[in-house]
């Protein structure tokens, strides 16, 4: 798993939100283990006590739950990580249709430019 | 939480010019802090009166509760700006010194680290290059089982990718019970694994405050708080 942090948000909040975003695209599936505390920190070159926080809270989410003796684990809930991906993608495309309302366009023009690019995408990918 | 380094207005000064003044500081167990200020600011005289190499002109400085000395220097592991080991030792005698004079040293780490950045034992300090010779001391205080590491300026002289490594080191390294103190100039390369910073001016304490707090009150780096504070 590749890492990214950047430097103006909490660390334990990108944490996070990378952790998420593995489980929204299957990267961890429903019921998978989590590598430790530790060897996770020591991936990521954050400090262990921040992996902590931030496994607190996806556990305070229920995204990932402890078993005392086993260790930690992906959420079996499916219902929850659906919820979660919508949450997390309604997010994402807000940030971007702010960014792009700050830029002065209108929606049908935004939709005009994301139709142009996916095409080119999809031409290039061909 | 128990505290491993508390000072009670702690004050250091060099014929007419104060080095440390009125500082009161408590660390807890269990964290990484950052020890930031310019040159000339207070922190190695700071980490000097910890290790008990200068004494303090006034208030007191406990470290599990001892004043600094015999006792203290078993459970504090200290990393030195200037290297202190002859140039003629080659790299496993450095480590059987080492072993030597500290109950709490475990030499298999030591030869482990060695391996990962493949140095080589049998090499003599004094034809290592400069940030190698810091690499293998770094080492050597990394592989005490120690309550308090003091690192003055730790990755000052190596290139980045070893860097990465020795943070990976100093993470994996110590454990819950343990604190490390870790000054440089290097924030932006250290900032993610802090918990905590300590900025001090003119040897005066300004500012004492866990990461998370400063980036979630001030929505902004340490670096950049840094720049702020110190602005020249």
């Amino acid at each position: 798993m590749q890492w990214e942090l950047n430097t103006d948000k909490p660390v334990y909040l990108q944490l996070v939100e990378q952790i998420q975003a593995e489980i929204i695209s299957g990267s961890y599936k429903p019921g998978d283990k989590l590598p430790s505390v530790r060897d996770l920190a020591a991936q990521a070159t954050v400090n262990p006590n921040t992996m902590q926080r931030a496994m607190t809270e996806l556990e305070r989410e229920g995204l990932v739950y402890t078993n005392r003796t086993a260790g930690r684990f992906i959420t079996s809930d499916e219902d929850l990580i659906k919820q979660l991906k919508k949450q997390y993608i309604t997010s994402v495309i807000q940030e971007f249709l702010d960014r792009m309302k700050q830029l002065g366009l209108e929606l049908d023009e935004i939709i005009h430019y994301l139709n142009i690019v996916s095409d080119n995408n999809s031409v290039i990918r061909r | 939480m128990s505290v491993i380094l508390d000072c009670r207005s702690l004050t250091k000064k060099f014929g007419s010019t104060t080095a440390l003044s009125d500082v009161n500081l408590s660390l807890e167990r269990g964290r990484i802090i950052g020890l930031l200020g310019p040159n000339g600011s207070g922190k190695t005289t700071f980490i000097k009166i910890i290790n008990g190499l200068l004494v303090p002109d006034d208030g007191e400085i406990r470290i599990a509760g001892m004043e600094p000395g015999v006792e203290s220097k078993k459970i504090i592991s200290f990393l030195p700006e200037k290297t202190y080991l002859p140039d003629w030792m080659k790299v496993s005698e450095a480590i059987s010194f080492f072993k030597d004079f500290y109950e709490d040293f475990e030499e298999k780490r030591a030869y482990d680290m060695l391996h990962r950045l493949n140095l080589d034992p049998t090499k003599r300090l004094k034809t290592l290059s400069k940030g190698t010779k810091e690499k293998v001391q770094l080492i050597l205080v990394m592989s005490r089982r120690a309550d308090l590491y003091c690192l003055d300026e730790p990755i000052g002289g190596v290139d980045p990718a070893a860097r990465d490594y020795i943070l990976n080191t100093i993470i994996t390294n110590y454990d819950e019970n343990a604190t490390v103190i870790l000054s440089t100039h290097l924030i932006a390369d250290i900032e993610n694994i802090l918990d905590e910073v300590i900025f001090i001016k003119e040897g005066r304490l300004v500012l004492h405050e866990p990461v998370d707090e400063i980036r979630e009150k001030k929505g902004k780096s340490i670096d950049s708080l840094f720049r702020e504070v110190f602005k020249c």
